[in-house]
């Protein structure tokens, strides 16, 4: 590339952190949010809503545990109703957390570091949001722990030809290691906070939250790589778990489900609806906290671009998948395209080709890239879009297989909107908490960024 | 166990290229127990001070090792020993089906070795420690730079460590009480 060029385009991107800032301003602007600013009134009347829609979520649930499944709309022939559009749904956009978390570290992207700490949570946040789905919907949740292989009395084990087998393994290997990663991500910051706190019912919270972190090189040392390795590992993970998620549909003979485009294709999904979640919580709690110097312009292009990727190979997928319907002779697939387009659920398929596929085009506008309030429009209609993704791949796939006698409808009931709206609220609620209790950005990772943390040769 | 009263003596410093190259000097001048501290890694520190040998890959490649054969032979002996199902006529001893959850097993203990096993090789959780001791140590995890030579260390004498220490410029430095 031209000499010139290049710094005339890299003195037209935002920097990665705004000028001016030191290791003292940066730690103290971050843990300042969680040790001295009072919580607004904004924050209780958000958290209020969101902690009244989890109220709601656990009546919902209650009264199915009361009443059993049959209070949503599943039936036969669509026994997959809500429960696995919104796991898959909720599990997807997890992935985002991650991707910037661990793929983003290991290639070097440095702007991740402003971002993957509230991604991180995002990511717990969603994963716990989408295990309620299956375990509520086995029918007996009580005995939702018979997925996982135990000695019992019964003397029988878990099947593990089943796909839905090895999702218990990738999803709860997923969550744990998720855990795990924002976990020891904050020890030096909770240790930041340990010192920096005045209250002593603070300093001993943070102070065994942190587990006596002195900052000792050698500690570092095996720190630093113990977080490479667990991104090493992370990265093949958060891969290898939508990819079993895709493999519950792939691995059934139901037409629209039965294609090896899946894993690929619900992988670019999963980051797809993870980035719009980040922008979507990125965008309001950089305002409201006056956050813009750490999490500046090129963060929000940086997350457009990522979404424009994704969501070309995402519609690279539909693409595929029409092809096939015709391509393969196969009359049953013929027929679920055509259903999709012309079937019942027709409104579906077109709002999701619009949310998905032709608004998302308005990021390749730089100006609209780089406004927060078209992102945050564009994040919200692609969330929206990658869920009726999920419900058309569960539903319309359903709903008219093999044969015509078998066919039917599903109308989702208001216990299904009341759990899964719930789930929002609940999802909402702990990020509430979470900007409140913990360091939403990485102190110690924002520190290395700075300019003076270089260490010059003598 | 008889302990020191004086864990050692620590200078403090304001940047991280001076604790670099104070800690290069000290180590040069002979210090073996010497130890740095700083808010953030610095690429590089360890060694300076000596630190070579860093385990946790091992841990985390036996933790892997450990998880995948865990996974594998779980599968096996439940679906071909204990209780063999016959399922759409495939052999119970399905190897291909039984790859995934090695997969995830194999991550999932890898990935505990790797946190446990990096907190465990740095004796933490521990709440207390001397360095603490120093009121200004709290700005170890803000801006500033330690670097602490123990009172254990062979050439360690308190007057004269204290003065190789103040040659090095630091801002502050204080003995550590044990």
């Amino acid at each position: 590339m031209d000499e010139q060029y290049k710094m005339t385009v890299d003195a037209e991107r935002a920097p990665v952190i705004e000028p001016g800032y030191t290791f003292g301003t940066v730690t103290e602007k971050i843990s300042a949010i969680v040790l001295t600013r009072p919580a607004s009134n904004g924050w209780f009347v958000g958290f209020g809503i969101a902690f009244m829609l989890t109220m709601m979520m656990l009546y919902a649930i209650g009264y199915l545990f009361l009443k059993g499944i049959g209070i949503w709309g599943v039936t036969i022939p669509i026994g997959w109703g809500f429960a696995i559009v919104n796991f898959v749904w909720w599990i997807g956009i997890g992935h985002a957390g991650t991707l910037i978390s661990a793929i983003l570290l290991l290639l070097r992207q440095s702007w991740r570091n402003s971002i993957n700490r509230f991604a991180e949570a995002m990511t717990l946040f969603a994963v716990a949001c989408a295990g309620i789905f299956p375990a509520i919907h086995v029918g007996r949740p009580w005995l939702a722990y018979w997925l996982f292989p135990y000695p019992s009395t019964m003397g029988v084990w878990p099947q593990f030809r089943s796909p839905l087998m090895w999702d218990v393994f990738a999803v709860s290997t997923y969550a744990t290691i998720s855990a795990l990663f924002w976990f020891m991500g904050l020890i030096p910051d909770f240790a930041t906070l340990r010192d920096r706190s005045d209250k002593p019912a603070l300093r001993m919270i943070y102070g065994m939250l942190s587990m006596g972190w002195r900052g000792s090189a050698r500690h570092w040392h095996r720190y630093e790589t113990a977080y490479l390795l667990l991104a090493g590992l992370a990265t093949p993970l958060v891969l290898s778990v939508h990819t079993v998620v895709s493999f519950d549909f792939a691995v059934g003979i139901v037409p629209g489900w039965h294609t090896t485009i899946f894993p690929p294709y619900f992988v670019a999904g999963a980051i797809y609806s993870g980035f719009a979640m980040v922008l979507m919580l990125a965008i309001p709690i950089r305002k409201i906290y006056g956050l813009e110097d750490f999490i500046t312009e090129l963060h929000l292009q940086n997350a457009a671009k990522v979404m424009l990727a994704t969501g070309l190979i995402v519609a690279y997928g539909y693409g595929i998948e029409a092809f096939m319907g015709w391509y393969s002779g196969d009359r049953y697939d013929a027929f679920t395209l055509w259903n999709r387009l012309h079937g019942p659920y027709a409104v579906l398929y077109g709002a999701l080709l619009i949310c998905n596929i032709f608004i998302p085009q308005v990021l390749w506008i730089r100006r609209l890239r780089t406004s927060p309030v078209a992102l945050f429009f564009a994040s919200g209609v692609i969330l929206v879009g990658m869920w009726l993704e999920r419900f058309i791949i569960v539903v319309v796939s359903l709903h008219r297989d093999f044969l015509t006698s078998s066919w039917g409808m599903y109308y989702p009931t208001r216990w299904d909107w009341m759990t899964y709206i719930g789930t929002i609220g609940m999802f909402l609620a702990a990020i509430f908490l979470f900007v409140r209790l913990l360091p939403m950005i990485s102190i110690f990772e924002m520190r290395t960024l700075l300019p003076e943390a270089e260490v010059k040769a003598e | 166990m008889k302990r020191e009263p004086i864990y050692g003596i620590m200078a403090e410093f304001d940047s991280a290229t001076a604790l670099v190259d104070a800690a290069k000097l000290t180590h040069q001048a002979g210090y073996q127990k010497i130890d740095a501290y700083s808010p953030f890694p610095i690429e590089g520190l360890a060694e300076e001070i000596g630190f070579h040998h860093d385990e946790v890959p091992l841990v985390v490649l036996i933790g892997g090792i450990i998880g995948g054969l865990t996974g594998y032979l779980m599968q096996y002996w439940m679906s071909v020993v204990d209780y063999p199902l016959n399922i759409g006529g495939k052999p119970p001893h399905s190897w291909p089906a039984f790859i995934v959850i090695t997969f995830e097993m194999t991550i999932l203990f890898a990935g505990i070795s790797a946190v446990f096993g990096m907190l465990a090789l740095n004796g933490l959780p521990m709440p207390y420690h001397p360095v603490f001791n120093v009121p200004r140590f709290a700005l170890a995890s803000k801006d500033r730079f330690f670097l602490i030579v123990f009172s254990s260390d062979k050439k360690y004498d308190p007057a004269g460590t204290r003065d190789f220490l103040a040659g090095l410029g630091p801002r502050s430095i204080s003995e550590v009480p044990s």
